[in-house]
């Protein structure tokens, strides 16, 4: 029980990391990015042909991932999403949608259909098994290093946030964008930036859930679901909020899939859609929104 | 007679050059036989796309997840007609109201929240039928999809023959029913309500109009339309299979309709006939990737805009914005 309580947080952990920052650009910009998927899949993509081809070690290919991703949300940020930001919100759906279509294809085109599988170095691969019995919690090294990495990124995201000056210029960008400007804040710039680190931290992600959730083309389409679940359920004020649906979603899933695996995904929807119901604005805002 | 009414009777009388437009669809079997296979996908795909028309365009409600209702009707009808009888009115009959009581059920998930939250919701809806189908395989055959299903003559005389002419007839005679039924909602009061609901929904709300039994009423009525058309397509290509409930069906429906034109009753039609004639020509030649395209098109769409791409002399210089066609 422990154990899958442990795969549930790792799983989590995870998500939140893909999901973030989805999160951080949809409150800032109100946009409605369905393509966050792909950025997540090209961060994959990265760290398997770097592994497979030329032999780069797992730990270098994710600050890679990061970098690679990051410049691709930047450069599309520029080119294609800026005009978009005022448009209404089916165009911006139907443009991301368009986007993560062409994502799909051009890595069915390039890189083949089949599911990419990472060779992850041997001090990952073991297992730890604590205590006994129905207690027993066995913790997979991968998945404890998951946890590890995501929880040392959390905690900077935050520090980030709460602690610097472009933490301040962010908040105050999400909070009145307008005012904002006013007060002499680029929010153009505030946006790049954050758009940028956003897809990188989804590339991160995609690194290194490689392993734990399967990569193939239809990545951005299977998992695009789950981070809108994030972002719809936690709130777009602040990251505790995406943090803590991620959990939620994560546990849920793992429990779900563990102990009914005949209902499948099922579990994981209906409860999305009586939260939602329930609470419109999220679970975790405190404001009636917007 | 007051104004108003005249102006609701003024926009929804028929013009002179839709008459002979219907009588040219419903001649198109006999006279492209060797293409009605396409001309009955065409049919369902324009009345799918009309049924979004009426929550989208209309209403203003972003849904991702019309695909459920689409894939309720179609499985309802596959299965009354392997299990109950085969004969084609009765099975759309009831595939209509499987979709319409579907309809009914998921339309208080629609009435609360912004956008985003009527697009996760309605999302959601979608991938759980789709899940239910998958995981009830005594029912449905699973993955495998529903086979065996056979439908008996229409009107108890017209044996659906392989090249699908019969299947267009059927298919395009259900399209013109429920188009004039769509007609005449939209130009009714009720019709005008709902665009207000669209425009200004507090507003709407000001003036005394029921929001959330207008948008109720409207989402059943398009979840039956949806399941009409999933109905004809199980019926006509006698399959229903888990492909009904993807995702990608309802993002396609909602490219169609953007594609022929939001707001505007024949913009589900001449969406449909531009989306499936190009998807037929895209994936002739390159069947793996096509979706790719489909892409691009989109992005290009959006970025440049409905009203500029299908207007090329408004590329160069600029070019004044017409209105809605």
């Amino acid at each position: 029980m422990l154990t899958i309580l442990f795969d549930g947080i790792a799983y989590g952990m995870l998500l939140f990391i893909l999901a973030v920052g989805l999160a951080v650009t949809m409150g800032l910009m109100n946009f409605i990015n369905l393509a966050h998927g792909a950025f997540a899949m090209v961060g994959g993509y990265i760290t398997v042909l770097l592994m497979q081809k030329f032999d780069v070690p797992f730990l270098l290919c994710l600050p890679l991932a990061f970098l690679g991703s990051a410049l691709l949300g930047a450069v599309l940020e520029r080119t294609l999403y800026r005009p978009l930001y005022h448009k209404p919100h089916l165009d911006q759906v139907l443009f991301s949608i368009g986007l993560t279509f062409m994502a799909v294809a051009s890595a069915d085109y390039f890189i083949g259909s089949g599911q990419q599988i990472i060779q992850l170095p041997e001090w990952l691969k073991g297992r730890t098994e604590l205590g006994q019995g129905a207690w027993m919690l066995g913790m997979g090294h991968y998945r404890l290093f998951i946890i590890a990495v995501c929880a040392a990124l959390t905690i900077a995201l935050q520090y980030v946030l709460a602690k610097t000056r472009f933490g301040s210029r962010l908040r105050a960008s999400v909070d009145d964008q307008r005012v904002a400007a006013g007060m002499g804040i680029n929010v153009n710039v505030v946006f790049l930036t954050t758009f940028a680190v956003g897809s990188g931290l989804a590339g991160l992600g995609g690194a290194l859930g490689a392993e734990v959730l399967g990569l193939d083309p239809s990545f951005p389409l299977k998992f695009m679901i789950y981070f809108l679940i994030v972002v719809a359920v936690g709130g777009t004020s602040s990251i505790t909020g995406p943090l803590l649906a991620a959990l939620l979603l994560g546990i849920a899933d793992v429990a779900g899939k563990y102990y009914i695996p005949k209902l499948g995904g099922f579990i994981v929807y209906s409860l999305m859609i009586a939260i939602l119901i329930w609470r419109p604005q999220g679970l975790f805002v405190r404001k009636g929104g917007k | 007679m007051s104004n108003t009414q005249n102006l609701l009777r003024q926009t929804g009388r028929w013009k002179r050059w839709e008459y002979p437009l219907w009588l040219l669809a419903l001649a198109s079997p006999l006279v492209l036989a060797d293409h009605a296979l396409i001309i009955n996908e065409i049919a369902i795909v324009a009345l799918f796309a009309l049924s979004l028309d009426l929550i989208l365009g209309y209403t203003g409600i972003v849904s991702l997840g019309h695909a459920a209702f689409f894939g309720m009707g179609a499985y309802s009808a596959a299965l009354f007609a392997k299990l109950v009888m085969p004969d084609p009115l009765v099975g759309l009959a009831v595939g209509i109201a499987s979709a319409t009581l579907l309809g009914a059920l998921c339309s208080a998930t629609i009435l609360r929240g912004t956008d985003l939250t009527r697009l996760m919701v309605t999302l959601g809806v979608g991938l759980i039928l789709g899940e239910l189908a998958n995981k009830m395989d005594w029912l449905t055959g699973g993955a495998d999809g529903l086979q065996g299903v056979v439908i008996g003559p229409l009107l108890g005389q017209f044996e659906f023959d392989l090249y699908g002419r019969v299947a267009a007839w059927y298919s395009l005679a259900v399209l013109l029913l429920m188009f004039v039924l769509a007609r005449r909602l939209v130009n009714s009061p009720f019709g005008a309500t709902l665009k207000a609901i669209r425009d200004n929904r507090l507003r709407a709300m000001a003036i005394g109009i029921a929001v959330n039994s207008r948008l109720t009423l409207v989402y059943t009525v398009a979840a039956a339309l949806a399941g009409a058309a999933g109905a004809l397509l199980a019926q006509t290509t006698g399959f229903a299979s888990l492909d009904l409930f993807e995702f990608h069906r309802s993002a396609d429906v909602m490219l169609i309709l953007v594609v022929g034109g939001v707001g505007w009753l024949y913009g589900g039609v001449t969406g449909a006939i531009v989306f499936k004639l190009m998807q037929d020509a895209i994936s002739s030649i390159t069947p793996q990737y096509w979706t790719f395209w489909i892409g691009l098109f989109l992005v290009v769409l959006v970025l440049v805009g409905r009203e500029r791409l299908i207007r090329p002399w408004t590329w160069f210089g600029k070019g004044k914005t017409g209105g809605t066609p």
